[in-house]
């Protein structure tokens, strides 16, 4: 009996496993057969272009919106404090490294994930729950270079033209609240932030690290997509699996980038 | 949705896309001034650089002139090596001193080069001879007491006039400390 219970909480370990171990190199060998399919995606450009249009074009509204907001609200919480030592005209350094370093990468990430990563899970997601995917094989169209590689590309393209759109938004912002409406030297402002942001410290490695969460985000969302068990609750656990683990992924990378980048250059 | 109409928002977005990278490039991080200045070596050794960090800026009368580069510890002197990239154009007489300064108290830390009046010129890899540590506060403080010891027992502190009259003492002794 008791024999029975130790082979039985064995037994469910095993299977958790090799199960685990089974969807990691499902994975690995799907991530390689995406990016063995990039030429397919270049080689139909209207494709890439379309996702583009869907992932990219679609969330500017809310990555500008959002953008401008963050901007502004950093641009008063941090004229809120940094008066107190009287070094308020340090705001345009605190927002500009603040948006371009850590917050544009990673707050239009997590709002690319939610708005375009889950999309594109759910698209490929019902694609497969209707067959459609099936039937593309049964046309002898492999459904990774007609679905899944423009889908891909289509976000990788995207997110740093996003980051970099959510960044100057929110640069903008905290312009209009520190310059135009406290009353900041705009001379200061400017010239502050030009003499403390480094082109290749700060707005380089801002651009590698949207880059690092595009590829991440896409390659979740078309992964679990094309992954996701082909029921109506199947679709709709995927699309959550998205958002879940591409928003944990981009906030885990993006402490392991920092720590590789910023390290030893006195901050 | 047509096809033009997908390629016209799509070349939308990739050129504004490409102006917000342009933008944070040349407005926010001052690539210009960057990029345009490729620079030669200066080295100059310290006794203490205190606060000095890699990435500080080097100023001549208050303009900023370069970067330093390293900084390492000279296993014979036990002094620190401070490598220096000058951008090219500005040029440094041979008897230019080299100070550790800060701006304002809580400021930034950077070498100052006050230039002397020799005629010849420092070339790449060329070594500034004559330079000034940092100012330690702590130290200061501690030689400030010292002297303070030395100059015999404190004045009783009873009444106004006591502390200010120690003040004037205290600020002649700092400089005092610092000039030395």
């Amino acid at each position: 009996m008791r024999s029975e219970v130790v082979t039985w909480a064995l037994r469910r370990i095993g299977e958790r496993t090799l199960n685990s171990v089974e969807r990691m190199g499902f994975a690995a060998r799907f991530s390689l057969a995406v990016l063995a399919h990039s030429p397919a995606a270049l080689r139909r450009l209207q494709l890439t272009l379309r996702e583009i249009y869907f992932a990219g074009v679609l969330s500017l509204v809310i990555i500008l919106v959002s953008g401008l907001f963050v901007g502004m609200v950093l641009a008063l919480q941090g004229y809120d404090v940094l008066t107190r030592y009287g070094a308020n005209e340090s705001l345009g350094i605190l927002v500009a490294l603040s948006l371009v370093r850590e917050l544009g990468p990673v707050v239009a990430g997590l709002l690319f994930a939610s708005r375009a990563g889950s999309a594109i899970t759910a698209e490929i997601g019902l694609m497969k729950t209707t067959e459609q995917l099936s039937a593309m094989e049964m046309m002898a169209v492999d459904p990774l270079a007609r679905v899944v590689a423009p889908r891909f590309f289509g976000g990788v393209v995207s997110m740093p033209l996003l980051a970099a759109l959510f960044s100057t938004l929110g640069i903008f912002g905290a312009y209009l609240v520190g310059v135009r409406l406290i009353g900041i030297d705009a001379g200061a402002f400017w010239g502050n932030m030009q003499a403390a942001v480094d082109f290749r410290y700060d707005i380089v490695n801002g651009i590698v690290k949207s880059v690092v969460f595009g590829i991440a985000v896409s390659l979740i969302a078309v992964f679990e997509g094309y992954n996701a068990r082909p029921t109506a609750e199947g679709v709709s656990s995927a699309t959550t699996r998205t958002v879940v683990a591409s928003s944990l992924s981009i906030l885990a990378l993006d402490f392991v980038l920092t720590v590789f980048m910023f390290r030893g250059i006195g901050v | 949705m047509n096809r033009s109409t997908i390629d016209l928002w799509v070349g939308i977005f990739v050129v504004i896309g490409i102006a917000a990278i342009g933008f944070l490039s040349l407005k926010v991080g001052n690539l210009t001034s960057v990029s345009s200045a490729p620079g030669y070596h200066l080295e100059a050794s310290f006794d203490n650089i205190g606060g000095l960090k890699m990435r500080a800026p080097i100023k001549a009368a208050g303009v900023v002139v370069g970067r330093v580069e390293r900084i390492d510890l000279d296993p014979q002197t036990y002094q620190a090596r401070v490598s220096m990239r000058i951008d090219r154009g500005y040029q440094f007489t041979r008897d230019t001193i080299a100070s550790i300064l800060t701006s304002g108290l809580l400021g930034e830390v950077y070498i100052g080069l006050d230039v002397g009046g020799d005629t010849q010129m420092l070339a790449d890899g060329g070594k500034i001879a004559k330079t000034q540590s940092a100012m330690v506060l702590e130290k200061l403080i501690g030689q400030f007491l010292f002297d303070k010891a030395a100059s015999g027992p404190p004045a009783p502190m009873s009444g106004n006039a006591a502390p200010g009259a120690a003040k004037p003492a205290a600020a002649a002794s700092v400089a005092g400390g610092a000039t030395k």
